[in-house]
C-alpha cells in the first residue's frame, strides 16, 4: 500500500467542483500551505470549505476567496479577511459560523461515526434555531451533527510513509480531527520519514486516518500576530 | 474611574491559587500581567495550549506557537500542547475554573452579547459561545457604557447573545457587580467614583447595598 505522493499537485488528483473539503489550521497557524497552493492553481470551483478561519486576504483560504472557488464556508471565526466580508455582505459567498469547541466536536464525531451529540453551546442563541433541544442534568443542550468532509488537507511537523503524524505545539489544533473525517484525508508534512522513525508512543494521528501524505516545499508559515518582548 | 489595566488588575484579585484560567481576547489578556504574587495558575488558550508563557523574546517567536488571538507565545515548564477537540473537552467539561471575557452587552439575568452587530461585523464566535456555555465561572471586563456613553450593563441585551444566564460577575470601569436573581448587585466603587455614578450609568436592575466599599487597587 503506497501512500506517498511526490507534491501537492499529485496528491489532490480526484478533487472535484462542488466537493466539500476540510482544512486544518488556526488562523494562519498549521495550515496545509502547499495544498491550498494547488488547489488555486487547479482552480476548482464552487467548493465547501470546512476550517476554523478563512485565511487572510493574501494567504491561506483568502487565496482560494480571491479566485472566488469557494461557494461556502463553515468556519468559527472569519475577522481577519476583508474579501471575504465583501463577499459575505454582497451575497457572493455563504457562510455558516458555528462554535469553536463545536466546530471541533463535530468534527470529531464525524470521524468517530458519532452522528450527532448534545451539547450546551449555542443554546438560546440564533445558532440554536431550528436545532433540537433536550435537558440534561438540568440543562438545556442543543443537537448537533457530524461533519465530514470529500477531502481533508491537514499538515503535519512529521509523518512517516505510513501515514502516522506529529504535529508541532499548537499546529495541531484541528489538523488530527481533520484527518479522521475525512473520506480522502492528504497530509502534507515538513519532513517525511520511513515506518520506524517515528516512535509509536508519540504518534499523533494513527496513519489508519491518513490516505495520502507527501513532504511540502517552501513552508512560509506566516505569523499574523508578532507579539515579542525585548532581550533583556 | 479605572482604566483597562486597572479593570485587569481588579479581576486578577479573583484567582485562585490552582486555577486553570482561559483568559479572552482585549482586557482579559492583560489579567496575565497582574497574577498575584504566591498564587499559582495555568492559563489555557482554546487553540490548544495549556500552561501558556509569555511573549517571546525577539527573534525567538515560533509561528507554530500562537494562543487564541492569534499572537506568538511560549511554553513554560509543564506545558502542554492538544487538539481543539481536547481543548475544547477541558471547557465544556468543565475542567476550567475561571474564564475571563470581554463582552458588548450584559444582562440583569446574565446573559451577555459580544459576537456580533447585525450588518455591520461579521467575525464570528470563536470559541466564546462555548466557554460561555459551560465555564463554572464567568467574569466580564469591559468599559461601563459604550462609546456613545449609553450603558452595557442592561435589562436585557439588544443585540445578539452569545449565551444565557452564564455571567456571573463584571468588572467595569467604575465598579465590580454580581449577577443573582435577575439583577446586578453592586459590590465595589472603583477609585474616585461614586455610588451616584454607578446608577447613573447603569440601565438594568441595580440593587445598592447602604454601603459600598471602594475597591483596592494597587
Amino acid at each position: 500500500m503506497n501512500k506517498v505522493f511526490a507534491n501537492a499537485k499529485e496528491a489532490i488528483v480526484g478533487v472535484e467542483d462542488g466537493m466539500t473539503f476540510m482544512l486544518g489550521g488556526f488562523g494562519l497557524c498549521g495550515i496545509p500551505e502547499n495544498c491550498i497552493a494547488a488547489l488555486v492553481e487547479l482552480g476548482v470551483k464552487n467548493v465547501t470549505c470546512i476550517s476554523n478561519n478563512a485565511g487572510v486576504d493574501d494567504f491561506g483560504i483568502g487565496l482560494m476567496l480571491q479566485k472566488r472557488q469557494v461557494k461556502k464556508m463553515i468556519s468559527s471565526y472569519v475577522g481577519e479577511n476583508a474579501e471575504f466580508e465583501r463577499q459575505l455582505l454582497s451575497g457572493e459567498l455563504e457562510v455558516d459560523l458555528i462554535p469553536q469547541g463545536s466546530l471541533a466536536e463535530r468534527t470529531r464525531a464525524g470521524g468517530a461515526g458519532i452522528p450527532a451529540f448534545f451539547t450546551p453551546a449555542g443554546y438560546g442563541t440564533e445558532i440554536a434555531e431550528g436545532k433540537e433541544v433536550r435537558e440534561y442534568n438540568g440543562k438545556p443542550h442543543i443537537l448537533e451533527t457530524a461533519l465530514t468532509s470529500d477531502f481533508a488537507f491537514v499538515k503535519a511537523w512529521k509523518g512517516d510513509k505510513a501515514g502516522n503524524l506529529v504535529f508541532k505545539d499548537t499546529a495541531r489544533n484541528f489538523n488530527p480531527l481533520m484527518a479522521m473525517a475525512g473520506k480522502i484525508t492528504v497530509a502534507e508534512v515538513e519532513e517525511l520519514v520511513e515506518p520506524g522513525e517515528l516512535d509509536p508512543n508519540f504518534i499523533h494521528t494513527p496513519g489508519i486516518f491518513v490516505q495520502r501524505i507527501f513532504q511540502g516545499t517552501n513552508y512560509q508559515k506566516r505569523i499574523e500576530q508578532r507579539t515579542v518582548r525585548p532581550k533583556i | 474611574m479605572l482604566d483597562k489595566y486597572g479593570i485587569a488588575k481588579r479581576i486578577a484579585q479573583e484567582l485562585e491559587d490552582g486555577f486553570y484560567v482561559n483568559l479572552g481576547i482585549g482586557i482579559p489578556t492583560l489579567v496575565a500581567n497582574y497574577i498575584p504574587e504566591g498564587i499559582d495558575v495555568e492559563l489555557q488558550s482554546e487553540n490548544g495550549l495549556l500552561g501558556m508563557g509569555p511573549f517571546p523574546f525577539e527573534g525567538e517567536e515560533d509561528a507554530d506557537l500562537i494562543n487564541a488571538g492569534k499572537q506568538t507565545v511560549t511554553t513554560l515548564p509543564g506545558s502542554s500542547v492538544f487538539d481543539s477537540a481536547t481543548s475544547f473537552a477541558m471547557i465544556r467539561g468543565q475542567h476550567v475554573h475561571l474564564t475571563v471575557l470581554g463582552a458588548m452587552e450584559v444582562s440583569q439575568n446574565g446573559d451577555i452579547a459580544n459576537w456580533k452587530i447585525p450588518g455591520k461585523m461579521v467575525k464570528g464566535m470563536g470559541g466564546a459561545m462555548d466557554l460561555v456555555a459551560s465555564a463554572k465561572n464567568i467574569i466580564v471586563a469591559m468599559m461601563h457604557t459604550n462609546k456613545e456613553g449609553e450603558s452595557k450593563l442592561l435589562p436585557s441585551c439588544t443585540l445578539p447573545i452569545t449565551g444565557v444566564k452564564c455571567v456571573k460577575k463584571v468588572v467595569t470601569n467604575l465598579a465590580s457587580l454580581e449577577i443573582k436573581d435577575g439583577a446586578f448587585h453592586l459590590l465595589e466603587r472603583a477609585p474616585g467614583v461614586s455610588v451616584e455614578d454607578i446608577i447613573n450609568a447603569t440601565a438594568g436592575k441595580l440593587i445598592v447595598p447602604d454601603f459600598v466599599p471602594e475597591m483596592k487597587i494597587d
